[in-house]
């Protein structure tokens, strides 16, 4: 490592925010799997580390209908939810890592040099999860798919979602060497009756899915509708081709899931 | 900060965001966990913080101040082997060698929170470990011997070598 960067060590969520300031030059490690690689291998050079192992912006609270996820809850503890939320986060990498990766790391390092990241991206926009952040401005709430254009020059401090009526989750299998998943789709039926569809691993971060979601009556039409809503890129784990292929597959067996919990 | 490491408490020096694998390895002389992809991806640097199995080079040390460090340097010793290093010679479980230490912390995790034999299980928690030897199965007959109480009689095993280590170069 060159110039050792400075290192900010909140034990509280105010003093994580007080620290983080307008994010100038300021890294964040949650749980340390993505950037911590970077900085062995000199990608990231941060003149401030803010790291959130001990500011308490850990655990999941519910109040009412309202699930509430806390930035720095790790992906194991969300492994027992229901879907979507539950089984995207038992299908992230290992259980090591799942035990020491963080929400808010895999919300916001966004993609890698060869794959897509942000897993739970996909789940938490079919929630339609709502964002509460710090920096520029002081705390702000936002929807998700807001927040995950702008997340790098933001604190995430916790998201927010409605508990759905029913959940889907349908990802294509991985070989155990790759710890991302090429493409999956998320389905959730809100408790208002409203579908609400997202993919991860087309394009570089999770979108929903508008024209599958306004087909969601046929499943095998949504999953055609599906195409119109992506734009398909190669990476190191799988082709555009096969992309484009499949993702109406699993758009078909998550919205299947949903109509077996009807 | 400081480390308690297999039971001796050590003081560290090393920058606060070093991963706890180069802190153990060249400050601490700790070098059984091995640096392989130093990005996560392969198991071999896997060591118990406070018993729970952890890549140490995810790890920066500053986030494990204070905690309880264990390495297979704790688990036994050459000439009192623990349950598992004795599995893993009985079963010929190690070829190259290179992923053996992070396999063996991940299954002494495993062990002290399930125990069971149960193959899919034993898999499950060592689905974060690549063995380039591709020895999977007899890790797996290993870790499950010691799971349903197997011993080992080490002068056996010795015995045996010439016709377990079938296709091997002597």
């Amino acid at each position: 490592m060159s110039a050792a960067p400075e290192v900010l060590l909140p034990s509280s969520a105010d003093e994580a925010v007080s620290l983080f300031g307008d994010g100038a030059d300021v890294t964040v490690v949650g749980g340390g799997t993505i950037v911590v690689p970077e900085l062995t291998y000199g990608r990231l050079k941060p003149s401030k580390a803010l790291l959130l192992h001990q500011a308490g912006l850990a655990g999941v609270s519910i109040s009412g209908s309202t699930v509430t996820v806390g930035a720095t809850t790790s992906v194991s503890d969300l492994c027992g939810q229901p879907a979507p939320l539950g089984p995207c986060a038992e299908n992230v990498a290992d259980v090591e890592i799942r035990a020491q990766a963080t929400v808010g790391g895999n919300l916001c390092a966004g993609e890698g040099p060869d794959a897509p990241r942000g897993d739970l991206q996909g789940p938490l926009l079919a929630l339609a999860a709502t964002a509460r952040s710090a920096g520029e401005g002081g705390i702000t709430s936002e929807p998700l798919e807001e927040f995950l254009p702008k997340r790098r020059g933001r604190l995430l401090l916790d998201v927010s979602f409605e508990a759905p009526e029913a959940g889907g989750f349908s990802a294509l299998g991985r070989p155990h060497t790759h710890d991302y998943t090429a493409l999956a789709v998320s389905a959730v039926r809100a408790a208002d009756g409203t579908i609400r569809l997202a993919a991860t691993g087309v394009g570089w971060w999770g979108t929903r899915l508008p024209s599958a979601e306004a087909a969601a009556g046929d499943p095998e039409a949504a999953g055609k509708a599906a195409l119109a809503d992506v734009t398909f890129h190669d990476d190191a784990l799988a082709s555009a081709w096969y992309r484009e292929r499949t993702l109406p597959v699993l758009v078909r067996r998550a919205l299947a899931q949903l109509q077996e919990s009807a | 900060m400081k480390l308690t490491v297999n039971g001796i408490e050590r003081e560290v020096e090393s920058a606060p965001l070093t991963p706890l694998l180069f802190v153990l390895r060249d400050e601490l002389e700790v070098e059984s966990p091995k640096a392989g992809c130093q990005q996560g991806g392969c198991g071999a640097c896997t060591v118990l913080v406070e018993g729970e199995p952890r890549r140490s080079c995810l790890t920066p040390v500053v986030a494990v101040d204070g905690a309880r460090i264990t390495t297979v340097e704790g688990l036994g010793s050459p000439e009192n082997l623990a349950p598992l290093q004795q599995a893993f010679t009985h079963h010929y479980a190690a070829q190259c060698g290179f992923c053996t230490a992070g396999m063996i912390m991940a299954a002494q995790a495993y062990l002290d929170n399930w125990g069971t034999e149960d193959r899919e299980m034993i898999q499950t928690s060592l689905a974060g470990h690549v063995c380039r030897c591709t020895g999977y199965v007899k890790i797996v007959d290993a870790i499950a011997a010691v799971a349903r109480g197997d011993s080992f009689d080490m002068t056996v095993t010795a015995e045996s070598h010439d016709t377990t280590n079938v296709g091997g170069a002597q």
